[in-house]
């Protein structure tokens, strides 16, 4: 016979792409569907529930996470980055742009995530190798790609040659 | 609104013939510019006021007679909506229509379970709250008192005499057997030098687990009855059949909605068992319901790719290689249902012979039913099993008689002036050359160095091998091959529909039938219009995903098969083809000139010998559409044009089990070189080839992204990727820590290639791809049969070789030996 745990809720408050955002909610409610669900930022996506596939990731204070394996509440007070910051007034950034450039992206539900281990890298090292962009992007899923094409643009959008 | 159906002349299309306009260019997509802002609109992102999350509980057994269910419990947990049951689900709906002759014809198949269980997670019942947190605890007070029985999961022992018979209906596990046999088998042994024989191979379970799960948003209207499906499933059109009669209503109170879907790869076919669910919760509850399928739930219960046994094969050869013919039995586990099986039974039968010239072939193909996940196609579906099996006929020949596998399969391969080809079964191969295609692969793996570096990796204490998979892509079925299957049935032929019209402002806009998954059909279908038309690509407005009330829609509307290409963009020239034709002779009209001096250009029609008399499209879609008095009261002309593509294909002979079953073959030709390391099994992939022919490509970088895809998904299959369950039916693979999908760092380097030999029978050229064959899996299989032939000649008879089944192999080649002799004829 199962058990039901007690619900408890508690306000979290968060600043996403540059929004303040106020919302009471149950403490057990993972990052990912506060963002989806709650505040209506499906540009996230979930595709694994077990923090394997990377569809989900965000930048929390800077640092690239997974929203599944986090709750709501350790998000409080955090400001946070999504897909949906990437663009600056209808522009897309370099790496967006480069994405489209180099077919890095089929059906574009891990594009998202994807993207934003890629920004988190682009951050740190502006102009990283094959194997350094292999690496920063090993915690995403990708299913139609292989991944080839989403190396190649990670690499051109640090201003880097490519070869087709 | 103006609509033509017509069966498509073949046009012949010289290979030479130049590039003009946006085909064959690498237009950028169309899809990319919201899907990089997370603007794409999945299922799971739509939200309706008060709508609530369904969780269904799932079986914990393999097999079970369910005694009771009690969801009263359930029921009082706050924030629940609302339950359903199998009790009330076999009074509301009947069984869903079974494509099998009988006896699998007898089954009993309903959306949720109904009396027994048959695999670990089969939905039992389900749970609507108000959260996807309080539905998921809610179904853990559902009480169901099941009575475990003993599982069948191994398909060898389906029919044995203590086997558990899964659904009592049938009486039998074995479901759906068919014999089918070309040419003259006596005779082609006869003539034979030698008969190789394998006693069994076997290729592994495994799908594409597409990143998004399975789900939709169910609205019931009251009013009118109807409901609209807000959902990822690829082929509405069989949905609908599926799901209008167990519902007891017409399709037309089924609308199917689509925008974006995370990918499909055919596992996305099947969910109408969890739609119907969700059609009676939402009626039950008068309220939208929402699903979403978690990840462990795909991998428990969705779409299975086939796993299939080859056993007692025999092979007639020459001694110079030359095939004359086989014999075997395939022998397919289906799961515990029979979703879209059997249709696996004479699909894998569009690539009969693979790319071989051998005329006598025998396959009895026997389908069985286990307590596993129901199979449903995959990405390759049921042909992949039969080219890999094919693929490792002509490796374990060759190894045998001690020939070069490159040289039989040179040997053997359908020449290209033998084009097109028709197979001993009647399939016609439209055209291709596999000896070049397999040159090129050979040579951007490094061939000709092959055994320099095999002698230097040796020295490093390595071993190395050359493995190559060759394999068609069917493309564009004829549903006429289901009567093979089950000759009462009434399906034949395909078709897709596309809707072109001019709007008031003079928007071009194009509305089509499928539900792309990431190929991109939006960007493709404008890149035809606009060539045609004469305008800019950026003026085509091609409407995201599908909607089975925008009338684009027909009985195949969907994507699957590898026909878009063919079927969905044959439509969408063939309505645009009318709308060019109306432009024109609304612009006769208004210009006073005959039709044929009009040209349509740069935004324009006009007058060809006077440019200056012009019309922009904006004033014919206005004309039409708000300011039509004094148009001459016989002028055909609606600016919104309707085209279905139907292929020319005849219904194939039952009783001969002959008949072409579908329309395009593209090709591809991977080479693969691997290092293996003899003490651990470990291997790696060091150097990659897929070279692909589709014919007439219209984005060249988007079809390559194709094949880069399916090479990334044959390897994962090849090497780790594994529906594994244990002897009590649990899957010990059920979600992506113990399900090892590539990542980026397991990608090999990769170079592509391609050759395009255009289709005959297509009105472009094109041939529809994106599936490829699994080549993958060959060449990986192939190049460690290869790589170990120095260490005991083992025999690579899994489709996967993870790392461990390698060692075995290393550790024991004699027992793999056992399954293959060779004897004089």
């Amino acid at each position: 016979m199962a058990t039901i745990p007690v619900v408890t809720s508690q306000v979290v408050s968060v600043e996403v792409n540059g929004t303040a955002y106020e919302r009471e909610v149950e403490a057990r409610r993972l990052l990912i569907h506060f963002l989806r669900d709650d505040l209506d930022l499906t540009g996230s996506h979930v595709g694994c529930d077990t923090g394997n596939c990377g569809a989900c990731s965000v930048l929390l204070d800077g640092t690239l996470v997974k929203g599944c394996m986090l709750l709501a509440l350790q998000a409080d007070g955090a400001t946070i980055e999504t897909v949906e910051g990437l663009a600056e007034d209808e522009q897309l950034s370099p790496l967006q742009q480069a994405f489209s450039d180099h077919h890095a992206l089929q059906c574009g539900y891990c594009t998202p995530g994807m993207l934003m281990s890629a920004t988190a890298l682009l951050r740190e090292n502006p102009r990283p190798s094959d194997e350094e962009i292999t690496r920063a992007i090993q915690g995403n899923i990708c299913r139609c790609t292989g991944y080839w094409n989403i190396v190649t643009a990670v690499k051109a959008a640090s201003g880097q040659e490519v070869t087709e | 609104m103006t609509e033509t159906t017509t069966v498509a002349d073949p046009v012949v299309v010289e290979e030479a013939e130049p590039k003009r306009g946006y085909a064959g260019q690498n237009v950028p997509r169309k899809e990319d510019r919201r899907l990089v802002q997370g603007e794409g609109v999945f299922f799971d992102d739509v939200k309706r006021h008060n709508m609530g999350y369904v969780h269904f509980v799932r079986s914990p057994y393999a097999h079970a007679k369910i005694r009771s269910v009690d969801v009263s419990k359930a029921l009082e947990h706050p924030g629940v909506l609302g339950t359903l049951t199998g009790d009330e689900v076999a009074l509301l709906t009947d069984p869903f229509f079974q494509i099998s002759s009988p006896p699998g014809a007898h089954l009993k198949d309903y959306c949720l379970a109904v009396g027994k269980a048959r695999f670990v997670g089969e939905p039992v019942a389900a749970v609507v709250a108000t959260t996807r947190e309080t539905a998921r605890d809610a179904s853990e007070l559902v009480e169901v008192d099941y009575e475990p029985l003993t599982a069948l999961t191994d398909a060898r022992q389906a029919l044995g005499d203590n086997a558990p018979v899964l659904h009592d209906e049938a009486g039998t596990n074995l479901t759906w057997e068919g014999v089918y046999e070309w040419g003259d088998l006596d005779q082609a042994f006869a003539e034979a030098d030698r008969v190789v024989k394998i006693s069994e191979l076997h290729f592994d379970r495994f799908n594409s687990t597409p990143l998004e799960c399975n789900g939709a948003l169910v609205e019931f209207n009251r009013g009118t009855t109807q409901w609209t499906i807000i959902t990822n499933n690829q082929f509405p059109g069989f949905a609908a059949i599926m799901m209008g009669p167990a519902m007891r209503v017409g399709i037309d109170k089924l609308r199917f909605v689509t925008q974006d879907i995370g990918g499909g790869f055919g596992n996305k076919i099947t969910s109408h068992p969890q739609l119907v669910a969700c059609c009676l919760l939402a009626r039950k509850l008068n309220r939208p319901v929402q699903w979403t399928e978690w990840r462990t739930d795909f991998h428990l219960s969705m779409s299975h790719g086939n796993e299939r046994w080859f056993q007692d094969t025999e092979v007639a050869v020459k001694d110079d290689g030359t095939l004359l013919g086989f014999r075997t039995t395939a022998l397919d586990d289906a799961g515990a249902w029979l979703r879209y099986e059997p249709l696996g039974g004479v699909i894998w039968a569009q690539v009969t012979p693979g790319m071989y010239r051998w005329r006598n072939i025998r396959l009895d193909f026997k389908q069985v039913v286990t307590n596993k996940a129901p199979c449903s196609p995959n990405r390759g579906y049921s042909r992949m099993q039969h080219l890999w099996f094919t693929e490792r006929v002509i490796d374990i020949v060759a190894h045998e008689l001690g020939l070069d596998p490159v040289e039989v399969r040179k040997r053997n391969y359908i020449k290209a002036e033998e084009m097109p080809y028709e197979t001993p079964n009647g399939c016609v191969y439209d055209s291709g050359d596999y000896a070049k295609m397999l040159d090129s692969a050979l040579e951007l793996v490094g061939y000709d160095e092959l055994e320099t570096r095999r002698a230097e990796a040796e020295s490093r204490g390595v071993l190395l091998g050359l493995g190559i998979g060759s394999t068609l892509d069917s493309g564009t079925n004829n549903f006429g091959q289901s009567r093979l299957i089950n000759p009462e049935l009434q399906f034949s032929g395909n078709n897709e529909v596309a809707t072109v019209k001019l709007d008031i402002f003079g928007e071009i806009v194009v509305t089509l039938g499928t539900t792309p998954q990431g190929q991109s059909h939006e960007t493709t279908a404008a890149q035809v219009v606009a060539d045609i038309l004469g305008c800019s690509v950026d003026d085509i407005n091609v409407r995201a995903g599908h909607d089975s009330y925008w009338n684009t829609y027909a009985g195949f509307s969907g994507t699957y098969a590898s026909q878009f290409a063919v079927t969905g963009l044959g439509a969408v020239k063939g309505a645009t083809d009318m709308l060019a034709v109306e432009m024109k002779k609304l612009a006769s009209v208004v210009l006073g000139c005959a039709p044929e001096d009009i040209e349509l250009a740069d935004g324009f029609a006009r007058m060809r010998e006077n440019h200056e008399a012009a019309l922009p499209f904006m004033a014919l879609g206005a004309i039409i559409n708000a300011n039509n008095a004094g148009l001459p009261e016989d002028l055909d002309v609606t600016l919104n044009c309707r085209y279905v593509y139907r292929p020319p294909f005849q219904p194939p002979d039952v009783e001969r089990k002959f008949g072409n079953l579908t329309l395009t073959y593209a090709a591809q030709v991977h080479a693969v070189v691997v290092e293996v390391d003899p003490e651990t099994g470990v291997y790696e992939v060091v150097d990659y080839a897929a070279v692909d022919d589709c014919g007439v490509r219209i984005n060249p970088q988007i079809v390559e992204g194709q094949v880069m895809g399916a090479t990334a998904q044959a390897l994962g299959a090849a090497t780790h990727e594994t529906f594994t369950y244990d002897e009590d039916g649990n899957l010990l693979t059920p979600n992506f820590y113990d399900y090892h999908v590539p990542h980026a760092l397991d990608m090999p380097p990769l170079k592509t290639g391609n050759i395009e030999s255009p289709s005959p029978f297509t009105s472009m050229g094109t041939k529809g791809m994106g599936e490829g064959g699994g080549a993958g899996i060959h060449a990986v299989c192939a190049a460690l049969q290869d790589a170990l032939r120095t260490r005991g000649n083992p025999i690579v008879y899994d489709s996967s070789n993870p790392y461990h089944r390698v060692w075995e192999l290393l550790s024991n080649p004699e027992s793999s030996r056992q399954r293959v002799s060779v004897e004089p004829s």
